[in-house]
């Protein structure tokens, strides 16, 4: 019987104690017309079986693609430590720190991810994790609507739109307005930005690289937010976090982030990290975990959950979020990876895939009807034009064992020749040079 | 034996100090991108050794309580044993190293058929144990599963015109349902229990023509069936409300009953606790979410399709979806897990698992009964509910454990149970230990009457003692301030 330890003997003795007769009548509340009605599953497999078993699923994922796909999720080096520490069955098999004096090991490494990632943002505060980048932004704008009392987003549409879309998804049923101004040329449209805050505006979404990786300074922006008394919302990449401007010193309220480029495997779409940090105005809508340094009866420093008054398992239906289980060790990771870089590291690994996105610029767009989308600075990723469908150059390069980027066309109208392209400290320039091959030769 | 981690990550950082440094740029950043655009000081993250971190985490992991070290019998959690096997299978490269986007380009699921497939598997055993008829498996915890079963319950009755604004709680409910349905728009209606059960009376005098679906934890947070479930569907049927099941208990039921044939139309599961993956110390978790047929059309996208050549696809076709849970299809690492433990325990295993995780509790009950006060004298399910004679503090208990090496069980909830003890031993716990745990509680409980303050004081030898929570609420040093030089 895989994973239960029961000998004959303590059944027996067990049922004894009880005062049954058989495991059977511990069921006797479930009535027999209530019995499943067919429960055709394969029989159990051995742990061999299992293990073969899933080795041939993965074997019918192609590994051995080039690719320069980002938009938003990046293929950046994990050293091995991350996994070594990280899967230690002490941190990997524990539960939510309910019992602090036995979860040290938790609420520390936690809080050290707080200072961290505050540290890095420029922002007072951090939460311990929610799902990903698309929930840690319907968290801050449902934040902005509770501190602003207004009900209005004003939406960037440069910010990657899966998360815009999960925006909608989340707000369906809420009295929130979603104002979307459109980019130009996959630049933010300030002008269009600042002209869309009125005095319903609870928040001002931005992101930093955009979508299309064009770098800018939402400084002003949020100046004009406040003046209005909404609040500014800022997205950003943490490993590029390491050389661009703060969301701190842009006076960003609030600043979230998608996680995974800090120590998290692609891992077809999940386990990510939502990362939320905000000013200590804030503090009290942030939403779920929040750990915090204070002191055992013998003076000892320690850890525990605090401010929980805001969390459903106290407030119930009047909770700041319903948010229970976060992405703990998804967070343990990333602190984990952001030690074993340190700012220099960090630092280096954002030079260098920008140093390879320039070499691929120049390659690229020396093909004939190639070029930039916008002039917009740019760090590791950028946008091309195209002189075909960018869908249809995409199939047929990865047919040839390469894709070249992300065709933005699949999100956003009339950008069906465009094509996203992310290079990290991974990306060699031979295979920028493949790229720009096998490129040339289809167009 | 010492532990030599004394202070944080920053404590240790030494200017200079390196781990794992990748190559020296060739230009850096202020060469390539206008000054007002960088940021002004390097951000003051830790500078340490490779040894130093690997050392910390070690150290730090030390101090925490763990499936792997410790008894955990932590009710409504099902910290049950997270087989080795299924890390090394969701770790496989094939898996791990796989873009998300790469199906959605023009042809290209044919580079991630072994995902694809994973995931519409998943969902069709996952039916098929739960007798639903559609699976999603984007929600990334259970609240946010929790979410999404309640806004397919709004899509749903928008959809037919139904005006509702109401949706029914039960008081022993964990306190994510009435938090999810308010993000989801509703009112939430708070339903007292009768002898541990949803009170059919009261049921009945809260369904109003406006209540868009009841809430159900079966069995419920008490460890106890809910014996009135065959007239609560029919009670809702009559008002076309609809009948939610709360997945945190499955293990108790699993291959017992299936959600589906008895007659809830959405279900969440829990898979970091029914199907073994590990909690990771808060996350992450996996909230699949399934459906009955007239629920379907609603559920998010994208999801798996199985082409008639046998291949797998993405479909968005789904006009009445209510659209994006997660960015993706969920958290696939997690429940490639879940996936691996259903392929191992198979159809004899599944029910097995609820068989020994009910003989466990019942054990435990019978066994604790003489000392503790157990309010439902009868035949629980995976867990029960407990609390210790009068003047004893279901705290004080909790520490005790602790400083016997024992996780302690879940305190204080249900809110409706005095000084709440809820344990949940789960199937994967042998007989000798759950012993010692029984042993143990009486020791604390006989100990407890004669002197209160043996318990008070506890505990004594963990890494750290009692914290003083308001001081942390007060002082709110939720990061580590930098010293000044």
């Amino acid at each position: 019987m895989p994973y239960i330890p029961h000998t004959d003997e303590d059944i027996r003795e067990m049922l004894n104690v009880i005062g049954v007769g058989s495991i059977d009548d511990l069921f006797a509340d479930i009535q027999p017309e209530m019995r499943p009605q067919s429960f055709n599953l394969p029989k159990g497999m051995s742990e061999c079986e299992v293990d073969s078993y899933f080795h041939s699923l993965a074997a019918k994922n192609k590994q051995d693609l080039i690719s320069f796909l980002g938009a938003g999720y990046y293929d950046h080096y994990i050293p091995k430590a991350v996994d070594a520490l990280s899967s230690r069955g002490e941190f990997l098999t524990s539960y939510t720190p309910y019992q602090p004096e036995v979860s040290q090991g938790t609420l520390q490494s936690i809080f050290e991810y707080q200072t961290a990632i505050s540290r890095l943002f420029e922002m007072d505060c951090c939460n311990a994790s929610v799902f990903d980048a698309g929930n840690a932004l319907f968290e801050a704008g449902m934040m902005a609507a509770r501190h602003t009392k207004h009900d209005t987003w004003v939406v960037d549409e440069a910010i990657n739109p899966l998360w815009r879309k999960m925006l909608d998804t989340y707000s369906a049923e809420l009295d929130i307005t979603i104002v979307t101004v459109p980019h130009k040329d996959g630049i933010s449209d300030k002008e269009a930005l600042k002209a869309a805050i009125n005095d319903d505006c609870a928040a001002v979404m931005v992101q930093n690289p955009n979508f299309f990786g064009a770098i800018d300074d939402f400084t002003e922006l949020f100046e004009h937010a406040k003046a209005h008394k909404a609040l500014g919302v800022l997205s950003v990449y943490p490993v590029m976090q390491s050389i661009l401007k703060t969301p701190g010193e842009m006076g960003a309220d609030i600043a979230i982030a998608e996680g995974q480029s800090l120590g998290l495997p692609l891992s077809f779409g999940g386990a990510y990290l939502g990362i939320i940090t905000c000013t200590k105005a804030l503090i009290r809508q942030i939403p779920g975990r929040i750990i915090g340094q204070t002191q055992d009866i013998d003076g000892k420093i320690g850890y525990v959950l605090t401010l929980q008054a805001r969390e459903q398992h106290i407030r119930r239906a009047k909770a700041t979020s319903n948010i229970c289980s976060n992405q703990g060790l998804c967070a343990l990771r990333s602190i984990i990876h952001m030690a074993l870089l340190g700012p220099e590291g960090l630092r280096r690994t954002a030079e260098n895939g920008m140093i390879t996105a320039r070499y691929a610029v120049e390659k690229l767009t020396a093909i004939s009807g190639v070029k930039l989308l916008n002039d917009a600075p740019y760090g590791n990723e950028f946008a091309l034009v195209l002189p075909k469908d960018a869908h249809e150059i995409a199939s047929q390069m990865a047919e040839n064992g390469i894709i070249p980027g992300f065709p933005v066309g699949q999100y956003y109208q009339n950008m069906d020749n465009i094509l996203l392209v992310a290079c990290t400290e991974k990306t060699t320039e031979s295979h920028v040079d493949e790229l720009a091959s096998i490129l040339g030769g289809l167009l | 034996m010492k532990n030599r981690s004394i202070g944080t990550l920053f404590d240790k950082s030494v200017k200079g100090r390196t781990a794992v440094l990748p190559t020296q740029p060739s230009q850096s950043a202020k060469d390539m991108l206008p000054k007002g655009l960088l940021r002004q000081n390097a951000p003051r993250l830790p500078e340490v050794s490779e040894l130093d971190v690997v050392r910390h985490f070690t150290n730090n992991s030390h101090k925490n309580f763990s499936i792997d070290g410790n008894l955990y019998p932590l009710g409504s959690c099902t910290m049950k044993y997270n087989p080795k096997v299924n890390e090394s299978i969701a770790a496989l490269p094939g898996f791990s190293s796989t873009h998300p986007l790469i199906p959605q380009l023009k042809g290209g699921e044919a580079y991630t058929q072994g995902s694809l497939q994973a995931v519409y598997e998943v969902e069709e055993v996952l039916c098929e144990i739960n007798g639903m008829k559609a699976f999603t498996m984007q929600p990334m915890s259970g609240a946010n599963g929790e979410f999404t079963g309640v806004m397919l319950i709004a899509a749903y009755h928008r959809d037919k015109g139904n005006k509702k604004t109401k949706i029914i709680v039960p008081d022993a409910a964990h306190g994510t349902n009435p938090a999810s349905a308010m993000m989801a728009g509703y009112e939430v209606i708070n339903l007292p229990s009768k002898d541990g059960m949803v009170d059919p009376e009261a049921l009945e005098a809260a369904l109003t023509d406006d209540v868009a679906a009841l809430m159900m934890t079966c069995p419920n947070t008490l460890g106890i069936f809910e014996n009135h479930l065959p007239s609560i569907v029919e009670k809702l049927r009559k008002i076309d409300a609809l009948l939610y099941y709360d997945g945190a208990n499955l293990n108790a039921i699993m291959g017992k009953m299936r959600v589906g044939d008895v007659g809830f139309d959405v279900v969440h599961l829990n898979l970091h606790k029914t199907m073994a993956t590990p909690h990771g110390g808060g996350g992450p978790g996996s909230g699949a979410v399934g459906v009955s047929e007239k629920l379907v059309p609603y559920l998010p996208v994208a999801r798996v399709v199985k082409n008639e050549d046998g291949s797998f696809a993405l479909s968005y076709d789904f006009p009445k979806s209510i659209g994006y849970i997660a960015p993706f299809l969920g958290n696939f690492s997690v429940y490639l897990k879940a996936f691996a433990y259903i392929k191992r325990l198979g159809k004899e295993g599944i029910p097995r698992a609820a068989e020994f995780a009910v003989l466990n509790a019942n054990y435990l009950r019978k066994s604790m009964e003489s000392f503790l006060t157990v309010p439902f004298d009868r035949i629980c399910m995976h867990e029960f509910v407990s609390s210790p004679p009068e003047g004893i503090r279901a705290l004080d208990i909790a520490k005790a454990l602790l400083e016997n090496g024992i996780h302690a069980p879940t305190i204080y909830f249900p809110l409706i149970v005095n000084e709440c003890l809820m344990f949940e031993p789960t199937e994967t716990e042998n007989k000798d230990t759950l012993d010692e745990l029984i042993e143990l509680m009486h020791e604390f409980v006989e100990k407890g009457k004669k002197d209160p303050e043996y318990l008070t004081k506890m505990p004594l030898t963990t890494p750290v003692r009692r914290l003083d929570e308001t001081m942390a609420a007060r002082n709110m040093i939720l990061t580590q301030q930098e010293k000044v030089k």
